[in-house]
This record gives C-alpha cells, sequence and structure tokens, in this order.
C-alpha cells in the first residue's frame, strides 16, 4: 500500500508555493525560479481503476463545482465530454484484446496532463492567465483569462474548456491549493483502491515500476508507464496494461505534441514577425540616414499649386 | 464474513461470484488489489456481466444467471475426481467419514422424504447414523458408501466440465480454469477467499449456492485460515448490524430464535434447543442457549422477568408463521393487514413484483413512513404516469411521514461485513424538525402504554411488563442501549469458591460470564465484551498491526470475543501446529493456544483432547453434509421459477421443489415462449441503492435507467446504442436507454441460443435522475426456500426497441 498521507492541522499552515515560484508565465517574460521545488506527480493505474468516479464527485465537491444533470446516451461515460465544471472525466472502453482473445474494460481517468512543456501556456496571448510552478504544475489564473480559446488549440490532450457564463478557460488544477499545504489532490483522497496515487515525480516513477512489474507478471508484456516525451513528460503520468497503444484508452495520445501552428506561430513565426517589424523600422532609420528626411520644396509647392488650378 | 475485509490481503486466490466487490463495494474492494499488488493473488470473477469487477480480474468466466449450483458442483467434482483436497483438513475438520442412516436415497433431484403436496422434506432419513453410545457412526476409512465421502463421490460425479458448460453457458475452458485455480489452494501454504453478495443470495435456491461454495472451502481447507473463508459482502454499511439485532421477524437478538406456537413455556423452547454434542469432547457452544436466551429476557423485562415467571417468556409473542417480506406483503394484498410502520425502508422500491406491492400498500388503512428521506413508498399513492400509475381518488390510505434523522446527524454504531462494530458520531446537527428514530420510537411506546393505561385493552401485559429505565425515557441515549446490549452483573457474580467475579452493576467483559439464573443480562451476548468494564471498545480506532498479519485487533470491536476469524482453530492442524509458515495465525504453544487472533477455542484445552474447531456444531466439525437445510443435505441443481430451459440435469425438478409459492403468484410466472430472455438486476457503484438518486451529484455521474444489451441481441432486435426499449415479464414493463456492450454475449445452453440482459436497480420516480419504473415491477414474487429471500437474479422478460420519449 502506497503511504497514506495524513490530514492536515487544524491550524493556518503557510503555502509551500506561490508567485515567487513560476518557472512560466503566459505571455510574460520572467526570471524562472533559481531552484526548482521537487517535481511532483500524479500516478493514475489504470490497472487498478474500478472506474467507480468517485474521483470525479470529488473534484466537484473540493472545487465547489455544479455539473448538471445529463442523459443515459448508451454508455457508462457521464457527463460525455470534459465541461468547465467536469474537470476529469471517466471514459469507458471495450476492447478486444486480439492477442488473448479476451475482453477488457479500459477505464481511464482524464483530465489536465500538467505538461512539462505546457502547450496550452505557449499558445495563450493573455499576460499571466497560465501559469507553470516550479514543481510542475500548470495553473490558470482566471482573473488574467480573456477566454480566447487558444489554449484549446495549444493542448495535446484536448482538456481545458471554455465557460458559457464567464468566458473564462477551465481545467484541473491538480489542486495546486491541497497541495500547497501538503496534501495530495481530492481525486488521489478519493480513490478507493490507490488506482490514484501522489507525490514527487521520482517517486510515482518508482511506484510505476513495481506496477508495470505486477502487470508483466499477469501476462501484460507491454505493460509500462506514459510519461511522454513530446511535451517533455508530465506531471500526471498513467501505469497502462498496453503502453505500446496508449490510443485504445479512449483515443489518449499515442505520441502527443504542441500543435505545429502553435509552435510556429509562437516560435518561430513570432520572431520571424518580430524581426520583419525591426527590420522594417532599421530600414526607415538607414534610409533616413542615408538620404535624409523627406523635406517639401519650393519647387514642389509651386507645382501643386498649378495642378490645383490656382 | 467468516474472515475480514483486511484479510483478504492475505489470500493467494481471491474469487468473486455471485456478487461485484468493485461496483457494490468498492472500498473494501482496495484489499483485493492490495492481496493482488503485495501478494500477486490472481483475482477470478465468475458472473453473468463482465462487471467492474471481471475489469479487474485474472480470469474471467460467463455464467447463466441462476445456474451456480451447478458451476460450484462442477468445481466440487473437480476437486474429488482430481483429488485436489486438503486431506488433513477434510478428515479431521468435517463430517466427511460419518455415516448417514440408512434409507436416505437421491433420485431424479430429489431426496428421500418429499411431500409433494406440503412442497417440503421429511428429514427423518437424513440424520447420522448413531451408535449406542449417543454418538456419531462413522468410518475413518471413508470407504462405506454411506459415509458422507462415498455420497459425495456419487451425488456430485454428474457435473463433469461438459455438463457445467451446456448447464450454464460457461465454456469449459473457462470453467476448468476456475477449478484449477481454486484447486492450486488445496495445499497448506494457499488459500482462496470467496466473495459473495446478493447475487448468490437472491435466488430461489440461494442458501444452496452458498453451501456449495462453502464445501468448496472446506474441500480446500479454507476454513478458519488466513486469506480463506466464506465473506458475505453485507449491502448496506449496517445489514450486519441489523441481522445480529435480529430484526427478521423469526429471530432475537444474537441469533435467538423467537418463540413459535407450541412452545408455550420457557423450558418447551428450551429443550428443543439442547444442542448435545453428538462426537465425544466437543464444545457444541449452544449448549449455553439457555444462558443467553435469559439474559435477553432479563433485559427486556427487568424485574418482571423471575424465575417463576419462566423470566417472562410468556410475554413474548409466539410466532405461528415466519413473517417474511414476502410473507409480510402477501397478507397485505389480502387485505389482512391494517396499517404498516415502514422505517428505513422503500418496499414498493425493494420488494418483488412492484404492482402487487403497489396493490397491498392501497389496502392498508395508514402507512408510517419514518426515513430521513422522502421515499418512492410514501409517495406511492401519486399518479407518475407509466413510472407510478396510480389513482389518487381510490386509495384511502392514509400516509404519515417522520422525518428522521440521517445516520449522519446521530451517535450510534455500525457494524460492517467483519463482523466489527464501530461506533460513529454526529458529523451535522439533525435537519430541520427531524427527530432520532429512538425518539420516535420511544415516544410511541410511551403514548400507546398510556391509552392502554387509561383505556385498558386486550393483552396489554406484555406492554406494560416492558423494562424502560433509562435516564431520559423519551429520549434512551446510545450509549445506554451499547450498554444494555452488552449485559452486566444483576448481582455480585461468584466463582466455585464464592470469590466475586463480577460485581452487581459491573458492565460483563465476555457472554463467558452470562447465567440462566436471572443473575445477568444482556439483549445481544454475540456483543458481549464490545462495551464491557473497560470501556466502549466500537470506539477504538488503534491501527497497529502487531503479527503483521493484517489483523487490527485494537480497531473498533469484532464479535464474538473480538474475534477477526471464525473457527481460527482450524488454521493449526491436529497438533496445534499451524498448517505453513505462510498462514501462521492460531496456534498451541504447548500451554496454551494464541497468536494473531483471538481463539475461536477454549485456550487451555490442549490438542490431545480432541476437540474440534467447529464449537458451535454438535459435531464439532463442520458439514459437508447438512441435514438442516429444508432442500435437501446437499446442493441439487434448481433452475430458477422462470427459466429460458428445462432442468438439463434433473428434467422432473420445476424451480426449488420446496420453496413456498403464494396463491396467484405461480400463475404469473412467465413462460420461455412469450420471454425467452434472461434477466438480472443489480445496483451500480454510482448510486446507493434507492436513496442516492436524490443526491444532485450522483445524479450526474449515472443520471439515468437503462438496459444492458449484448450487440448480438441488439443486432437480433434492431435496437441501436442509446435508443430507448421496452422490457417486459409477466407482471409489468420499464423502459429504459439501451446500453449495447461488449460485456454481456450470449449463451449456447444445450445447443440453444439464449440472450440475457442487465438492469440497474437504482433509479425510481423520486429523485434528481431521470424518472423510472422500479425495476421491480418486473420480478417474480418467490424466494429460497431456506431464507426467503427474493427472486431478483433471474427471471424471463422480453425486449424490443421503442420510439424515444418526446423531449
Amino acid at each position: 500500500m502506497f503511504t497514506i498521507i495524513p490530514n492536515p492541522q487544524a491550524k493556518p499552515i503557510d503555502a509551500k508555493f506561490g508567485d515567487k515560484d513560476l518557472i512560466r508565465r503566459s505571455a510574460s517574460s520572467i526570471t524562472p525560479v533559481a531552484q526548482r521545488q521537487p517535481e511532483v506527480a500524479k500516478l493514475i493505474d489504470v490497472s487498478k481503476c474500478i472506474g467507480c468516479k468517485a474521483c470525479q464527485v470529488a473534484c466537484l465537491e473540493w472545487n465547489n463545482l455544479t455539473e448538471e444533470v445529463g442523459v443515459n446516451v448508451g454508455v457508462y461515460d457521464n457527463p460525455h465530454d470534459l465541461t468547465p465544471n467536469t474537470w476529469t472525466l471517466m471514459r469507458y472502453t471495450e476492447y478486444e484484446n486480439p492477442e488473448s482473445g479476451n475482453l477488457e474494460w479500459l477505464i481511464r481517468k482524464d483530465g489536465c496532463m500538467h505538461c512539462e512543456d505546457p502547450g496550452c501556456l505557449k499558445a495563450c496571448p493573455a499576460p499571466g492567465a497560465i501559469v507553470q510552478y516550479s514543481n510542475g504544475i500548470v495553473d490558470f489564473v482566471k482573473a488574467n483569462c480573456i477566454g480566447c480559446g487558444y489554449c484549446i488549440k495549444g493542448c495535446p490532450f484536448n482538456i481545458p474548456r471554455i465557460s458559457k457564463v464567464d468566458n473564462k478557460a477551465y481545467k484541473c488544477t491538480l489542486c495546486s491549493d491541497r497541495v500547497a499545504v501538503g496534501q495530495g489532490p481530492a481525486c488521489q483522497k478519493a480513490c478507493p483502491t490507490q488506482a490514484i496515487v501522489f507525490g514527487t515525480k521520482d517517486e510515482m516513477k518508482k511506484w510505476a515500476e513495481k506496477r508495470i512489474t505486477d502487470l508483466k507478471s499477469r501476462g501484460f508484456k507491454n505493460a509500462g508507464l506514459y510519461d511522454p516525451p513530446g511535451v517533455q513528460g508530465t506531471h500526471v503520468m498513467y501505469v497502462l496494461q498496453h503502453a505500446d497503444k496508449p490510443n485504445i484508452y479512449a483515443g489518449l495520445a499515442d505520441n502527443p505534441r504542441i500543435s505545429p501552428i502553435v509552435e510556429l506561430w509562437k516560435g518561430g513565426t513570432k520572431y520571424a514577425g518580430l524581426a520583419l517589424i525591426g527590420l522594417t523600422a532599421a530600414f526607415g532609420f538607414l534610409h533616413h540616414i542615408v538620404a535624409g528626411p523627406n523635406r517639401v520644396t519650393d519647387h514642389d509647392e509651386q507645382e501643386a499649386k498649378r495642378l490645383a488650378g490656382k | 464474513m467468516t474472515n475480514s475485509w483486511t484479510d483478504i490481503k492475505n489470500a493467494d486466490v481471491v474469487w468473486i461470484m455471485g456478487g461485484n466487490a468493485a461496483e457494490a463495494h468498492p472500498c473494501g474492494f482496495k484489499w483485493v488489489t492490495e492481496a493482488k499488488a503485495e501478494r500477486g493473488a490472481r483475482l477470478m470473477v465468475v458472473d453473468p456481466r463482465f462487471n467492474r469487477s471481471a475489469a479487474m480480474a485474472d480470469h474471467y468466466s460467463p455464467i447463466r444467471s441462476g445456474t451456480d449450483i451447478a458451476f460450484l458442483s462442477g468445481v466440487i467434482n473437480y476437486l474429488l475426481t482430481n483429488d485436489k483436497i486438503q486431506h488433513d483438513y477434510v478428515k479431521n475438520y468435517t463430517n466427511v467419514s460419518f455415516l448417514v442412516k440408512e434409507g436416505f436415497g437421491f433420485e431424479d433431484g430429489l431426496f428421500t422424504g418429499y411431500n409433494e403436496t406440503s412442497r417440503s422434506y421429511d428429514k427423518a432419513t437424513w440424520q447420522y447414523e448413531m451408535g449406542p453410545d449417543g454418538f456419531v457412526v462413522k468410518d475413518e476409512t471413508l470407504s462405506h458408501p454411506r459415509s458422507v465421502y462415498q455420497i459425495m463421490k456419487k451425488h456430485f460425479s454428474i457435473y463433469t466440465p461438459e455438463m457445467v458448460e451446456r448447464v450454464t453457458g460457461s465454456p469449459k475452458d473457462k470453467f476448468l480454469k476456475v477449478a484449477e485455480w481454486a484447486a492450486s489452494c488445496s495445499t497448506k501454504d494457499r488459500t482462496m477467499t470467496i466473495m459473495y453478495a446478493l447475487g448468490w443470495t437472491q435466488h430461489s435456491h440461494g442458501a444452496q449456492n452458498i453451501r456449495c461454495a462453502a464445501m468448496i472451502q472446506l474441500l480446500l481447507g479454507n476454513i478458519g485460515v488466513p486469506g480463506g473463508g466464506i465473506n458475505a459482502l453485507r449491502g448496506h454499511s449496517n445489514v450486519q448490524g441489523i441481522t445480529d439485532i435480529g430484526t427478521l421477524t423469526a429471530s432475537l437478538p444474537g441469533y435467538l430464535a423467537m418463540p413459535i406456537d407450541g412452545e408455550p413455556t420457557l423450558e418447551s423452547h428450551l429443550t428443543k434447543r439442547q444442542f448435545k454434542p453428538i462426537q465425544a469432547n466437543q464444545t457444541s457452544y449452544w449448549q449455553n442457549y439457555r444462558k443467553f436466551y435469559v439474559s435477553f429476557l432479563k433485559s427486556m423485562y427487568g424485574a418482571k422477568a423471575t424465575k417463576e415467571n419462566d423470566f417472562g417468556y410468556q410475554y413474548m409473542p409466539k410466532l405461528d408463521l415466519a413473517y417474511d417480506v414476502l410473507r409480510m406483503f402477501d397478507l397485505m394484498h389480502q387485505g389482512k393487514t391494517s396499517g404498516l410502520i415502514c422505517q428505513g425502508f422503500n418496499p414498493l422500491m425493494s420488494v418483488s413484483h412492484a404492482a402487487k406491492t403497489r396493490a397491498a400498500l392501497s389496502k392498508l388503512k395508514f402507512l408510517v413512513s419514518m426515513d430521513p428521506i422522502e421515499t418512492d413508498t410514501a409517495r406511492f399513492w401519486e399518479n407518475h404516469g407509466e413510472f407510478n400509475p396510480s389513482d389518487p381518488a381510490k386509495i384511502q390510505t392514509e400516509v404519515f411521514m417522520l422525518p428522521v434523522t440521517s445516520f449522519l446527524e446521530e451517535e450510534g454504531s455500525f457494524t460492517n461485513s467483519s463482523r466489527c462494530v464501530m461506533w460513529k458520531w454526529p458529523a451535522a446537527d439533525p435537519y430541520a424538525e427531524s427527530r432520532k428514530d429512538v425518539e420516535i420510537l420511544s415516544d410511541l411506546f410511551i403514548r400507546i402504554k398510556k391509552l392502554y393505561e387509561k383505556d385498558g385493552g386486550k393483552g396489554v401485559e406484555p406492554l406494560m411488563a416492558v423494562d424502560w429505565n433509562y435516564k431520559n425515557p423519551h429520549d434512551p441515549s446510545a450509549d445506554e442501549l451499547a450498554k444494555e446490549l452488552n449485559g452486566k452483573a444483576l448481582v455480585d457474580l461468584t466463582d466455585a469458591e464464592g470469590k466475586v467475579t463480577r460485581a452487581a452493576g459491573q458492565q460483563l467483559a465476555s457472554f463467558g460470564e452470562m447465567r440462566d439464573d436471572g443473575t445477568t443480562d444482556g439483549v445481544q451476548w454475540i456483543y458481549t465484551g464490545f462495551y464491557g468494564p473497560n470501556g466502549n471498545f466500537a470506539q477504538r480506532r488503534d491501527n497497529s498491526d502487531p503479527s503483521g498479519m493484517n489483523v487490527f485487533g485494537s480497531w473498533g470491536f469484532s464479535w464474538p470475543a473480538n474475534r477477526r476469524i471464525l473457527y481460527n482453530r482450524a488454521s493449526a492442524d491436529m497438533q496445534g501446529k499451524p498448517w505453513s509458515d505462510a498462514k501462521k495465525y492460531v496456534l498451541w504453544d504447548g500451554k496454551r493456544w494464541g497468536g494473531a487472533d483471538v481463539p475461536d477455542f477454549v485456550p487451555t484445552i490442549p490438542p490431545e483432547r480432541g476437540t474440534m474447531p467447529f464449537i458451535m456444531n454438535p459435531e464439532g466439525v463442520s458439514r459437508l453434509f447438512a441435514a438442516p437445510m429444508a432442500d435437501g443435505p446437499l446442493p441439487v441443481h434448481m433452475e430458477p421459477f422462470e427459466s429460458p430451459v428445462a432442468n438439463l440435469v434433473f428434467p422432473k425438478l420445476k424451480g426449488n421443489p420446496v420453496a413456498r409459492v403464494f396463491k396467484n403468484d405461480m400463475e404469473v410466472f412467465g413462460n420461455a415462449k412469450d420471454f425467452p430472455i434472461v434477466a438480472t438486476t443489480y445496483r451500480l457503484v454510482e448510486h446507493f441503492h434507492f436513496w442516492t438518486k436524490g443526491v444532485q451529484k450522483n445524479a450526474v455521474t449515472q443520471p439515468e435507467f437503462f438496459v444492458e444489451i449484448s450487440e448480438e441481441l441488439a443486432r437480433e432486435k434492431g435496437i441501436k446504442k442509446g435508443g430507448m426499449v421496452r422490457v417486459w415479464s409477466n407482471r409489468g414493463e420499464v423502459k429504459g436507454k439501451a446500453v449495447v456492450t461488449k460485456r454481456l454475449k450470449p449463451f449456447q445452453i444445450d445447443g440453444k441460443t439464449v440472450h440475457q440482459i442487465g438492469l440497474p436497480l437504482n433509479f425510481g420516480f423520486i429523485g434528481e435522475t431521470k424518472k423510472a419504473a422500479p425495476i421491480n415491477s418486473l420480478t417474480p414474487f418467490v424466494g429460497d426456500a431456506n431464507a426467503q429471500t427474493p427472486e431478483f437474479k433471474a427471471f424471463l422478460v422480453n425486449v424490443e426497441p421503442i420510439a424515444g420519449p418526446v423531449a
């Protein structure tokens, strides 16, 4: 059993991290904090998940969110997608394993992966609307959000959702408020089978190794950890029975990368654009130096009067 | 549970069948995931549906609903034919060597003594052969044709893997893998736990399903052993508590019996329950029945219970019949019931054949609903169209709703499946004007008593005799009631030398202190010790595990005597040594029994004396052959009353031949021609029974009733995923969304394709979820022959696609 994080004391505790610990801030240039805090991670062991949705309800409760009562559309997934209120969602896949001939019911808890290289933050044009702390948590700062939806384009996992009520973007915060006082996220706390565990990223990788060994002993030869390098790893990781086929888990990205449009636009294009503006200015200046200021001569004045018929 | 939730971690194989622990017991299920992750345990699941537990399993085998006995008998046959049994255990700790009387027989699915008219057995021939010394006759060589071993070998030989496949629809290879994994635990160092719930009990042959499992565990030597046992997962947080406290009509607290007609005196009741040992040197602990009974009566009637008046036995009602839930509602339906007090009970949702229940409630003069929430039952008279068709103008029943505090708003105790009594404190103030159940009942008692005192009336003495000695008679405290359950000394109790062992007024430390002369009281002998002289042990919250065997002896109090595994003497061999180092638990250290747990044994009896571990049986050993069962000493494959096929093993059997069926209910059983599809009901993890459909966040996670249908059946019927379907039985219909799934597959039964559908039960016409008719609109009104638990898990329906509702 993974060591259970004890409840906090009743007396107030100082937050362990805050604005001084930022390593990235959207549309702003900051000096990253010199010493990073230990990177945290949430590990979701799909092979231990019974799909009870306690995490979904705990998320609603802790974050004081209200989701609408929907309808059944022929599946167990409810709601049917992430919403501005549902920041985490169980997705169920019935998978017929072609090798063993067995049916597998793969249940994946979907939500923000807290990428080390966050596409949402890179795409965001609003200064300070998305921040990344030195422990790896990627958080949305509602007050700075302009509701443009670029974060959705930037996310390789299709996670953020824009509220129709206040036109702001929402997603899982990894319970940064709980983590700041030494607690794990609410979903982890509610999980009855320790399918969700939380700790430092190193601890989580070690724990995952043990789980993968167990899964391999049960015939899942491709069991493995999902910590995709395309986004420089994530702070929410999965243990998958079939790590060679992430896509069978309700479309989990096989090899997530930040969209090339975002990369181009916020990377090369951005600098090219800036360079073009700079070059234009430089040309003007050079022209001024070489050709001198463009003055109106007496001849010009007289010609103008003649043309005007005066 | 014979074992406990935490003990599941000690298992090498976990077998879930007749239950869906991941779905219905998600928190307890963590011990399964722990056994898997920490011990490398293997999990196997046998169920009609590939359910959430199956999603976690290493091996899954499908089974047609209602055919568990055939499957399990197949496993028993496999163990016997392949000699995969724990020999030392079986030979010494079971009745395998006992001889059964001459004249016992079995033919065409019926045992000797069957009476077709009364639908019951005369069990005279099912008894053991007794010697002139009053003890049972045995054949240690197990070769005698009337030995239990030989009878069993013959009895189970018909359940070959081929027969299992033909009857249950479980493919032979999948069945055999289950049998092999079970058999792997016949060695002394490996154990298997069996976890079941209402998927086994809710059949007309439910008790025999469980008997089969118990027999398998005995053959494997897995009872009384860590990581073993036969573990009933209880459906509510305190359902173990309500059974212990004797709310079933035929039982009193602590599994003492209600007096019945023909037992006019205390002696006439007790002489039937002598429980004389039938082997030398056996404990036969029920010999103390008398002490527990008298102590109970002393608690009921206090000073009014004297030796002269049979300790008030005369005040006790004498049952003419067992008033189980089906009988109750049948009588109500006949118009023989005036009023019903429904305390924490929603029968319109939870009793079979909802139309009959609705009609029955309509015939009452009054209905009192004591509940923290508005139940569907309290509003049975409202017309909710197809979801609850009713004509209020025609219903005269007066309905009273008394809001009670919820379990979160009052102090008290819960007893979980592990038999562990745990105290709880209120987490919130009572809502609005709600009152505690205890307050309402006390008030009712005092008012009725006053009315009788003023006006007099027939049969008033029992009411007047009740001892109601509480600080505040209108509101007895949880602490007072807990102390009363435990019991105390009424005078100074002395030992043989006259030394005072327990002073008058002191709480008893154990039921061993109870006396039959009226000098002790105590409502609930099995709980004695939980609130002894050292305080309320239910409040203990020490999670230390000194033995390292996941035994948390200082957490709460497990009845009896804080024992975490029942019959744990069986974890050691005849000499008192553990069967293996891996399963070291309770052992003889040369002077005393001790170990990880409280020994289920007199701790000073040396192994040489030959006293056996199954101390509650007069045999001293466990029963592979069990005469007390109503429907046979050995399990027999019986089809459900509504079955898609005839009984393929015993063609003459229709349903359970001794199950009680009321007049008019037999007529509304459906046949396989009109209703070719098997249906089963179950709950969903997102909801708790019928309560949480009123809770917004639960409603979000499962908002609407649905029907689970295989892709094959959907194709055949033209049903689309998410489309509406109508499901009807011979008793009613429900409508819901179709969840078309690979997790259900058609069965091949004797060469014929049989479809099965799944129906979750959590939805109704009151609450936040979309309205639905009660699922019990469909279910048959028949129960188990031993326990009368209704057959909710296997019945016949038909299904068709319909147009969706106009939104």
